[in-house]
């Protein structure tokens, strides 16, 4: 029996040579992802993963690990196996996006426009 | 709070590289040198996983196993409000264990692989968790001082290349600064009050010291090994820069409060500005880590324990439908 000094120890009764079976495939559990959104009116943001046997518990686990602190109203867990993802792999299939300006407000010079435009009125 | 996975110095270079494709290799070392981060899916080097997983799962180890030495103090903390702090340091170093195990799942290797590991004494764990906490002042200077050396290392590591890991590492460091505030102002409770209460913080520093200077690991010369890994950024910064950083920011504030370092030779040599010291005993480290510490058979003894005793509720909570697949990110 282990002496310690820690009085939890001593009175857990715990033998020295305790070997103990190797925890199997599944032991931790499957994973859910973990959404979580700090206040009404936000984005749900992903923020880990937790182990879980079920949603419920995962949700508790899910409290425990990314809402303890700052602000937090609301929680959302999926299970990693039904999330569908795109490969970075194929990441040359966003190349082209920044290109395309005529997609951003950015894109439209309008003042250019208008005060070429005034200056051959005045003259 | 964190462990140090050191690298090994005298760990031989030669045929790390060895069968890795030289153009993937090139783009790999190219994203990095780029700032950009490594995700879990892509490729990269074989020894580039390795290290990580050694690193990053003695890091959750290290949580894990160091709740130990400060848990014990949850019922003896003297007043209402430091156990309710106590308690919420040791749930953040067990939910910092669990993100740790996360970012090393998605590089392949199971949590139920990682725990085996553990409990069978195949993986480390931060040394300084096999000695013994015998006071309240104990772990008010583990929590001031262990934890000032982790912010050290896992500010250096946040800045790496892994995508997971860096995103734990500042999850986790947010946590530690309320723990390293908690520690100073506990250690500095005991050092302004009785004189019983300066002797008691002043023999708890004398007796973590020597494993504080240990925790950072022994000197690192640059071995060519190093030289990948900190090229990798796998390695943020050598051990005993580390020690000097923590020397240099900690040391002052211990003086300030009138104690005093157990090392005669600790001083700033102005010359080079860095600290000069006794050169730790690394005899004992290595002692110590291969098992023969204090602590280490009560530490894993009392893991193995917990997992025993737990074994029939994960048991009975499965359900058959479930499917085990790597974590995303």
């Amino acid at each position: 029996m282990i002496k310690s000094l820690d009085p939890r120890v001593n009175r857990a009764e715990i033998e020295q040579e305790n070997t103990i079976a190797p925890l199997k495939e599944l032991d931790q559990w499957e994973t859910y992802e973990v959404f979580h959104q700090k206040k009404r009116g936000d984005q749900h943001m992903h923020v880990g993963i937790v182990h879980a046997p079920n949603a419920d518990m995962a949700l508790l686990f899910g409290k425990e690990q990314y809402g303890r602190r700052g602000l937090s109203v609301n929680i959302w867990v999926v299970r990693t196996r039904d999330v569908f993802t795109t490969d970075y792999d194929d990441s040359d299939i966003f190349d082209t996006v920044p290109e395309k300006q005529y997609r951003e407000a950015g894109g439209y010079k309008v003042m250019d426009k208008i005060n070429k435009y005034k200056k051959t009125v005045k003259a | 709070m964190y462990g140090n996975a050191y690298i090994d110095p005298n760990e031989k270079a030669a045929g790390i590289l060895a069968g890795e494709d030289p153009q993937k290799l090139a783009e790999f070392e190219a994203r990095i040198a780029r700032g950009e981060k490594i995700e879990p899916k892509d490729w990269m080097p074989k020894e580039y996983r390795k290290q990580l997983i050694r690193m990053i799962e003695q890091h959750a180890h290290s949580e894990i196993i160091g709740a130990l030495p400060e848990g014990t103090w949850i019922t003896r903390a003297p007043g209402f409000k430091r156990k309710l702090a106590l308690m919420a340091k040791v749930q953040d170093e067990v939910g910092h264990g669990q993100l740790l195990y996360s970012a090393a799942e998605t590089l392949g290797k199971s949590r139920e692989a990682m725990i085996n590991d553990l409990i069978t004494g195949k993986s480390k764990y931060s040394n300084v968790f096999n000695y013994p906490a015998f006071t309240w002042a104990d772990a008010c200077v583990i929590a001031w001082l262990i934890d000032a050396g982790a912010i050290i290392n896992q500010v250096a590591n946040a800045k790496g290349s892994y995508g997971p890991y860096c995103r734990a590492l500042d999850r986790i460091c947010t946590e530690e600064s309320f723990h390293l505030k908690y520690g100073h102002d506990n250690v500095v409770t005991l050092a302004t009050g009785s004189p019983v209460q300066r002797k008691m913080v002043q023999e708890a520093l004398n007796r973590w010291w020597p494993p504080i200077m240990h925790f950072f690991g022994p000197s690192d010369k640059i071995s060519n090994h190093t030289e990948i890994l900190m090229r990798w950024k796998v390695k943020m910064a050598t051990n005993d820069d580390m020690r000097q950083q923590f020397l240099n920011m900690y040391v002052p504030k211990i003086w300030d409060l009138g104690l005093t370092v157990p090392d005669v030779n600790l001083k700033k040599n102005e010359a080079t500005g860095k600290w000069d010291y006794t050169e730790p005993d690394w005899e004992e480290f290595k002692r110590v880590i291969n098992g023969d510490g204090p602590c280490n058979a009560e530490r894993l003894a009392v893991r193995r324990n917990a997992e025993e005793r737990g074994r029939w509720v994960r048991e009975a909570l499965n359900t058959t439908d479930s499917k085990y697949i790597v974590p995303l990110a």
